[in-house]
């Protein structure tokens, strides 16, 4: 059964902090649901359906924060797969919604490891001994950074792709910063800005990887009807699609490309429209490199083109072909809880209804894309791509 | 040359995987290998990613390979590189390239098995210019 128009995206708000030490993290995800659901003008008796990552709700995924947030609840996913689980949470609470199990759904994401100190990509982070991968990967030093990096080094040597490249994809994200008030990094940077930047791992310089911020986001998300009778903007879910990507078992080992190629092609199938007809995508930003990759593997250019695509300013609003991130995505606005799939549909959501900055703000927004990865490029990881309509 | 050497954590082994331990203890790279597909995989495991068989054995690899890619990561001390090397049986495993300058590396470049200590004393494998 296709949800394609089933469900309706109401409500979405994007907490203002980048630092958030006063605060604990339930408050953080008390304070984005109020932020939507203000903004949808419904009240907080009228979610019925919630949805969390069992990552940043710790307590049981959702038991913990439904009590703390005091929400009565037909339906409940704490589906985690990283970064990308807001983009699945959209995709599951349409089915949810299409199905008949609940009515108003809410999405939250909030995470502080910017006032925790955590050095989200350069330290390798041990996990449960029963992982059951740990024993054989993490003694060698998997870090964030190295692992998105040694895709980026395979890419280059496969493809030509060039750090210069991988550089616009930055320099496009600081165009678009400087316009948000709430950018960690509003300044623009050049080309030789961020190839000259410090390597962390190589390939990537500094400047070729996200920031490390607190804050949060949060959806409403409803049926035609309800979304119908109420004042904002309809933005329609008209695809969505999810894919897993491994190594089955060493076996099948290619780091040029994400999962993106299988999610993405299931939400375009669903959604029954073409590449030339999505005027604004929100691409997962963690690193240069995860842009350059999932635009190739959306089809939105050539498989190994992906450097030669975002060169030129192609990815600035109102200079090239594909606008994208036009908050300053994770590159230079934020990037919450180190997960980025919320923001991706925020703004997407901004985008379709007008409400993106005026000097950002792509023109006729009808169609939008939202596309994630969650995990590591470098090991395993899940993709999710939502595509929206205006109505 | 790095001067300083990576020390190696120990992650407890999971029930099933002490056969992979005790062989890079005894210098030998073991590999899972399903009965039913025939073939070879990594990291090791006690069902095969392809058939789901528990039919799995123990081979031991011949330790060498090739550099599928790699990054080093500068600001840990020592300093250090990670890749990805291709063994001659087809199976791909996460790795540590030591034994030589950072900045000689090379994706394809011809790799052999070299085991070293971990914390408590055993050993684990990484990959050194053949």
């Amino acid at each position: 059964m296709s949800t394609k128009g089933k469900a309706y995206i109401v409500g979405a708000y994007e907490h203002p902090t980048r630092k958030a030490p006063d605060k604990s993290l339930a408050q953080l995800h008390a304070e984005v649901a109020k932020g939507a659901i203000d903004d949808a003008g419904l009240s907080k008796d009228d979610i019925d359906g919630y949805f969390c990552a069992a990552g940043d709700t710790p307590g049981l995924g959702g038991n913990s924060f439904a009590d703390y947030m005091g929400l009565r609840l037909k339906h409940i996913d704490t589906t985690d797969t990283g970064g990308s689980s807001y983009l699945l949470h959209v995709g599951h609470a349409a089915q949810a919604i299409a199905a008949g199990k609940c009515n108003i759904a809410l999405v939250t994401l909030a995470g502080r490891p910017r006032s925790e100190g955590v050095q989200t990509g350069t330290n390798p982070r041990m996990g449960n001994p029963s992982q059951p991968d740990l024993q054989f990967e993490f003694p060698y030093g998997p870090a964030t950074a190295n692992m998105y990096a040694m895709c980026a080094m395979r890419h280059m040597h496969q493809y030509g792709t060039t750090s210069e490249q991988l550089a616009w994809v930055k320099v496009a994200a600081s165009h678009h910063a400087q316009y948000n008030p709430h950018a960690m990094l509003p300044k623009v940077v050049t080309v030789e800005e961020v190839v000259n930047s410090p390597m962390v791992a190589d390939p990537l310089h500094r400047l070729d990887c996200c920031v490390i911020s607190d804050g949060g986001g949060a959806l409403i998300i409803t049926k035609p009807e309800i979304a119908k009778s109420l004042k904002r903007p309809l933005v329609k879910v008209i695809g969505t699609g999810e894919a897993v990507k491994h190594q089955m078992g060493g076996r099948d080992l290619d780091l040029t490309f994400s999962a993106g190629r299988w999610s993405g092609k299931r939400a375009f199938e669903e959604a029954g429209v073409k590449h030339k007809d999505i005027k604004y995508a929100s691409i997962y930003d963690s690193f240069t490199i995860t842009v350059v990759m999932q635009l190739e593997d959306l089809g939105f250019c050539e498989v190994g083109q992906g450097g030669k695509f975002v060169s030129d300013g192609n990815l600035i609003s109102g200079v090239g072909k594909l606008p994208f991130n036009t908050d300053g995505g994770g590159l230079c606005n934020n990037h919450p809880g180190n997960r980025g799939g919320m923001t991706k549909v925020i703004e997407a959501v901004r985008q379709l209804r007008g409400e993106a900055h005026p000097k950002v703000q792509v023109k006729n927004c009808d169609i939008a894309l939202a596309h994630g990865t969650g995990g590591s490029l470098g090991t395993r990881h899940v993709g999710a791509t939502v595509i929206m309509e205006r109505e | 040359m790095a001067g300083e050497e990576k020390v190696y954590p120990v992650v407890p082994a999971t029930p099933g995987s002490e056969p992979y331990w005790e062989g890079a203890k005894a210098g030998k790279l073991m590999l899972s290998h399903c009965k039913p597909c025939n073939t070879s995989f990594y990291y090791p495991r006690g069902a095969c990613p392809s058939c789901l068989s528990t039919d799995v054995e123990w081979r031991e690899a011949k330790g060498t390979g090739t550099i599928y890619t790699y990054s080093v990561m500068r600001p840990a001390k020592p300093v250090y590189v990670i890749a990805y090397v291709t063994l001659d049986e087809g199976v791909s495993m996460m790795t540590n390239i030591v034994d030589c300058d950072p900045a000689s590396v090379k994706i394809g470049q011809k790799v052999k098995a070299v085991f070293k200590p971990r914390e408590d004393g055993s050993k684990i494998v990484c990959f050194a210019p053949a």
